[in-house]
Formats: C-alpha cells, structure tokens, sequence
C-alpha cells in the first residue's frame, strides 16, 4: 500500500546542514576530485554529495587504503591537495599507513573522517576511535570540529595548512551530529595563524655566503630533492646549474627535478645510486642540498658522507637542516626563491677537471646487468617501458626492488611524472597512486610498475580502474617473491630465504580479466618488445603479468652501516 | 646538559598532546613541563626542563618546537636573566616532638606548613629546583611519605645584564 505523503517544496536554506555547508567549502576550495568511502557516520556528507550539484567527481575505492594512497598520487603529479573522505573507527584507522606515508614525504592532502556524535565521544562509542591521538604523530596538523560555526574555517585552514611550506597531510576530525545538523547561518572562514608563517624568501646574507662558496668550490656538488619539485623549480634549477657549470645529482624523490639525461646529471645518489652520484658525494667540496633531507638511504654512513665537503642546505623547513649533518651555510627558503637569487649572483667557476673526473666515472661504472635466456631481466623491462613510452609517462612504484630498478633505468626528463613512495617505503601504494594519478593527469599515460607483493596488498582496486575507465598500465614485476627481502636474505643472511618466497600466487591474466580488464602474460624477452607495442598502444586498462628472474639483485649497492665509497657490485 | 625552554602557545585542543608527543617520538628527555594561562587570552605558556646531549640536539629541539603550528615563540632562556621556581609539596611523618625539629629546618627555606596530622605533616616549598632538592634532601630522614612538585615555571628577568660576569653574578 503506498502512503499519499505531500511533497513540501523545499527551499535551498531550509535544507542546509552541516554536511551541506562541508561540500560548500570544498567548493570554495575548487576541489576537483574525492577519494573516498561511505560508512555509518559520514552519511549525513554522503547524503550532501548525492544532493550536490557541485563539479567534482567522487571516486569510490575498495578500501580506504585504496583511496588516501590514489589521493597521494593525486596530489604528486598535480601539486594540489588530494582531498579524502573516510567513516569514524576503522574508515579513520584504514588510512593511517598512507597519511604517514604522506607525512614522510610531504604531500599534501586534506583528509576528513566522520567522527561519532559529539555527545558519545569518549564512551568507545560504535565505530568510535581516536582519531586525533592516532592520528597526531603522522600529520601535519589534525582538528576535530567542535560547532557547525567553526567549520569553514577549520577547512580552510586545513587546506592552507596541507599545501603551504613543507607540504603534509592535514586531519579534519567531523563529528556526524554536526554534519547532520540543520543550519541557516553562514560562518566566516577567515583564520589566522601566527605560529604558522612559512619562510619563503632566503636572507641575501646566506646567498651571499653561499655564491661566496662556490666561487671558491674547486669540486661543488647539487643535490636536488623533492623540494624543487614542490616549488616547480626545475626551470631554475637546470638554468643554474648550466650558468654555473654544477654537476647535480638527484635523491630518489627528486628524480624529474633535473633531466635523466642531460649531461651534468649523475644520476640518483643513495643505497642503489650510481657510483659517478655517489663518488661525487664523497668528494665534493661544496655540497648544496637543494629540497632534500639527507636520509639515511641516501647518506649511508654519517662518517662517510661528504666528508670533505662544506654543505649548505636550502629548506623550506629549518627543522631539516642541520638534523643529520652538520651545515655551514644554512639558507631557509622555498627553493625557487632561493634559486632565483643565486642566479643573480656573480659566480666563478673553475672546476674542470672535477667535471672531467665524473664524466669519466659516468662513462666508466655505468649501471649494467645481465640478460636472461628465459623470463624477463627486470631491468631490461623498465629499459623497454622506458623505450616504448618514450621516457614521457607518468610511473608509480610501490617499494622494493622495482622501484630500484625504475630509479636507475627510467630517465626522468620532466618534473611530477615520478610517483614512489619514498620514506615510508610502503607496499601497495603505486597501483592505487596510478589511479589518483591519471583522475589527476587524464590526458597523460600512466604506468604503474607494482612487484607481485605489493599488488597482491591493494588490488582490489581494480573495480576502481574499470568502474573510473582509466587506462593505467600496471606492470607486474613478477619475481613470485619479495624481492628485496630475499635479497637482503642472500646478502646479510646466508641465502636463508624465510618467508621471502612465494609458493602460490594468483593468476594474475585471469584476476584482472575477472575484473573486466584486459590480462597479458610476458615470460619471454623476445616475445616481450611486440607484446608491450600492444600493451602501450591499447586504449584502455592492461594488466601485465612479467615473469621475471628472481635471483636478480639491485645493484650497486651500500651495505648497510657502509660510506658512500664502500659500494658493491660496482662492476660486472 | 639540562635545558630551560619556554614556549609561548596558541590555547587550541591537543596542545600538550602534540608538543609531549613530538617530544616524546624524537627522543627527548623531558624533566618538567609545567603549563598555564599567560596575560593574553588565547595564549598559553609553556616551560620545559629538558636534557639534551649536545648543541645540534638543542638546535633540533628548538626547531622542533618552532615547527609546531600552534607554537608561536621558542626561547631557551638557560644562560639569561631568569626568575624559575617550582612548588613541592611535600608530606613527611612526624610525631608531636618531631614537629618543632622540622619547623626548625624548614624555615630558612621560607617554607610552610599547610597540614599537620597525627603522624604527619605536609609542607609547602617554593623556588628554584635545587633549593627545593636541598630542602626534600634534607626531610629525608623524617620519612617523605608523599611527595609532588609542579616543574619549574620561568621567564625572562626585566633588566637583562650585557655581559656574561653580569650574568653570573645574579642569582637566579
């Protein structure tokens, strides 16, 4: 029996809520895309989205994970904020591994979570978990909102916070007595944060000493980090080192911060950096970091790193200069500012046959490795990737041995088009963050290079891919192992391979064909060069399962608790 | 060495949570932290006692500290001009002809008693940390049967000396 109810015609404030007002402010904020997951206490903001007309697209993951790691991608290759939307308890708790990834990599994203009532908060509640005590150590800053009149502005000031100065990611803690309740009103966002006032321009008297420096630098070195890309700084980075003759070498964050193959480049320093990278890190006289922050799997051994060299050190964040190495020359600016600076000052330089010596070491140890008779070599794979997409695609890794080998064998050319999870290091991340990646890049070709490891963590979202229609290329590293781990295991461990080795995987060609996506198989280098033309030429989402030979090992390598001069398999 | 730092912070929630939790994740040893309301409404003051083991460890700490979004001003204020005193409170056992014994030690530290019972007695101590250790030092034998103290609070004298002899031969 139906019920005869009358319909009220319902005006736009009669029916604003808190939610309402929520989905305003991101509005104001011109946010594009959402990456998020529906539960009990966002509901009142998921029923705001449904009414919304508002133009930005809300991508449904499969897990949480899947959403903060493709809102990480997001926000890599387009420098916005990745906004994120997750229920209270485990919503909340299943992003905790992609904030802090966030975190240790300064990306910049707007993370809201439902919170249960305000009324119920404290008495372990349904789905209640404390968001801000778990979440305060692995963010940049974290709000729970206390009234509806506060809510604009905590957003705003959350979207200021996130992509100002040193990047990270921002936690908005809502709870859904306030999304649910009905307002009229309309709220200032104006905000103001005294101890928050990023330093952006450097003090001349530190560009002064540092134009000083390398003037009298008979072995000056860049480094170049991720902070150049942050600041969109490539441009002045490659006219400075060209104008001054400076060799550079890139972190594993900062590839596409400097050309892969313009001919001062080094390559990547680091734990499977090149050995003309890390020789020159050894040697140099003047060393400025540019955006970097001296991570220990780029400096190995504090006592062996740049032992000769007087460092200076360009951040946007004073907390990281001078944390692990000690810095002469300190210069606390956003990197382009910095950058532009020094381009007017009067440099010499006369270092010649410091350039000579890298030319030769780059000449001389290469990077090298072994064909295979049957599999795939990984390292021939990433060379062909590289070919076929004529080093222009945008490439996410998880972490391990493939993203070793995408660092050392796809030169990156152009800045934003590396997506790795670098800090963190974590499993799982480059599938979901090739799909944030291409919602941010749509018109660009997006290749994810995952292990079996760490796809088999966040596959599930390849219902995202298909539902979305995204032609993400996802390449299977297959070594049916944990390739770093077993590694490490043969290394340090004696070949004893404890639960590095996988007895059963799935079939990958008929997982993603259960998925709807087309699922190719390469065992063979020959049959591989015509079967990637396929894979790359296809319009539309490939999976491709590349059987490649396990006992393969990154090289060079710095053992652990070694210098930059201590590296191994240098040499075939 | 030991460290007095204070810090002037906007009043937001999870405050103390995120500053002793930073603290805490980077390793620092924190002695006290005392916390209160300062003369500007919206503004709190924070003062830590923290061991550091060198220079850049203090550098670290500071910077640290600055970073925090809700900090608005760092000062180590260890090598100037300060006032510091922290409270105790302190409850010792005593018989009726202990009492006048105790009364006897405790007054050239301008200290208080502020409850007597049968068997005990509390007193109330205020200044810097040392004299407030020579003073618990000294109850000792009596037997302290409770004890707590606030942590220092400090700041800035109003005249600062311009050189460093100046410095030394202020009390604190």
């Amino acid at each position: 029996m139906k019920l005869d109810v009358k319909q009220e015609p319902k005006s736009e404030t009669e029916f604003m809520t808190g939610a309402d007002l929520f989905i305003q402010t991101l509005v104001d904020e011109q946010v594009d895309t959402i990456f998020g997951y529906p539960g009990g206490a966002v509901l009142p903001i998921y029923d705001a989205v449904y009414r919304s007309k508002a133009a930005f697209k809300h991508v449904l993951s499969r897990h949480e994970q899947g959403s903060i790691h493709a809102a990480e991608g997001y926000a890599r290759v387009t420098g916005r904020p990745g906004v994120v939307i997750a229920t209270s308890g485990p919503g909340a708790t299943n992003l905790i591994t992609g904030i802090t990834d966030a975190m240790m990599d300064s990306l910049p994203l707007v993370i809201f979570t439902g919170q249960v009532a305000s009324g119920v908060i404290g008495t372990d509640a349904f789905q209640e978990a404390d968001v801000l005590g778990i979440t305060t150590p692995i963010t940049k800053y974290n709000y729970q909102v206390k009234t509806i009149e506060e809510l604009p502005r905590v957003v705003k000031e959350a979207f200021h916070i996130a992509s100002t100065g040193r990047p990270g990611p921002v936690v908005v803690d809502i709870p859904k007595n306030i999304s649910a309740e009905v307002t009229a009103g309309s709220y200032p966002n104006t905000f103001s944060l005294p101890g928050y006032q990023p330093n952006v321009n450097p003090n001349p008297l530190q560009i002064t000493k540092l134009a000083e420096a390398l003037s009298h630098a008979k072995k000056p070195l860049i480094l170049a980090g991720a902070g150049v890309l942050f600041s969109k700084a490539s441009a002045e980075l490659k006219e400075f080192a060209e104008k001054y003759e400076l060799p550079v070498a890139n972190t594993l964050l900062g590839l596409g911060s400097f050309p892969g193959s313009h001919p001062q480049m080094l390559g990547m320093a680091g734990m499977h950096g090149t050995y003309a990278a890390n020789m020159a890190l050894y040697e140099c006289d003047v060393l400025l970091n540019i955006g970097a922050r001296f991570d220990d799997r780029l400096t190995g051994n504090l006592q062996h790193f740049a032992p000769h060299a007087k460092v200076a050190h360009i951040d946007i964040d004073p907390a990281e200069i001078g944390k692990n190495i000690p810095t002469a020359i300190p210069v606390v600016a956003d990197a382009k500012a910095a950058l532009q600076a020094l381009l007017t000052k009067d440099i010499k330089t006369d270092h010649e046959d410091w350039q000579k010596g890298l030319q030769h070491n780059k000449l001389t140890f290469p990077l090298w490795y072994d064909r295979s008779d049957e599999l795939l070599s990984p390292q021939w794979l990433i060379d062909q990737i590289h070919k076929i997409s004529e080093g222009d695609a945008i490439i996410t890794t998880d972490v391990g041995q493939h993203q070793m080998w995408t660092a050392q064998y796809y030169s990156f050319d152009k800045p934003n088009k590396w997506v790795t999870s670098g800090g963190l290091g974590t499993m799982g991340f480059g599938f979901p963050a090739a799909i944030g990646a291409q919602l941010g890049a749509p018109d660009e070709l997006v290749v994810a290079v995952v292990g079996d490891g760490g796809f088999q963590m966040t596959l599930q979202e390849l219902s995202v891919l298909k539902e979305q229609q995204l032609p993400v290329k996802v390449i299977i590293v297959n070594n049916q192992a944990l390739g770093m781990v077993r590694q490490w295991q043969e290394s340090f461990y004696e070949e004893r391979y404890s639960e590095s080795l996988f007895i059963e995987n799935p079939d990958f060609v008929k997982l993603a064909e259960s998925y709807g996506i087309k699922g190719i198989r390469i065992e063979k280098e020959t049959d591989a060069p015509e079967m990637l033309e396929e894979v790359f030429s296809y319009n539309g989402p490939v999976v491709v399962d590349c059987r490649v030979v396990q006992k393969e090992c990154v090289y060079p390598m710095i053992a652990p608790g070694k210098g930059l001069h201590e590296m191994i398999g240098v040499k075939r | 060495m030991k460290r007095i730092i204070t810090a002037t912070v906007q009043d937001r929630s999870g405050v103390l949570n995120r500053i002793t939790g930073m603290l805490h994740k980077r390793q620092f040893n924190i002695d006290s932290i005392s916390v209160g309301k300062s003369e500007t409404e919206g503004i709190s003051k924070m003062t830590f006692v923290i061991e550091v083991s060198d220079h850049q460890n203090l550098e670290q700490l500071t910077k640290q500290l600055n970073k925090q979004i809700d900090v608005i001003k760092v000062s180590d204020i260890t090598d100037k001009a300060i006032v510091a005193r922290e409270l105790a409170l302190i409850k010792v056992g005593s018989n009726g002809h202990q009492r006048a014994e105790i009364q006897g030690i405790i007054s050239p530290f301008r200290a208080s008693v502020i409850d007597v019972s049968k068997e005990s007695m509390t007193i109330q101590v205020t200044g810097k940390p040392d004299k407030v250790e020579a003073l618990i030092e000294l109850l000792h034998p009596y037997g302290i049967k409770e004890l707590t103290k606030t942590g220092v609070t400090a700041f800035l004298r109003g005249h600062q000396p311009k050189t460093v002899t100046d410095l030394h031969a202020t009390p604190l």
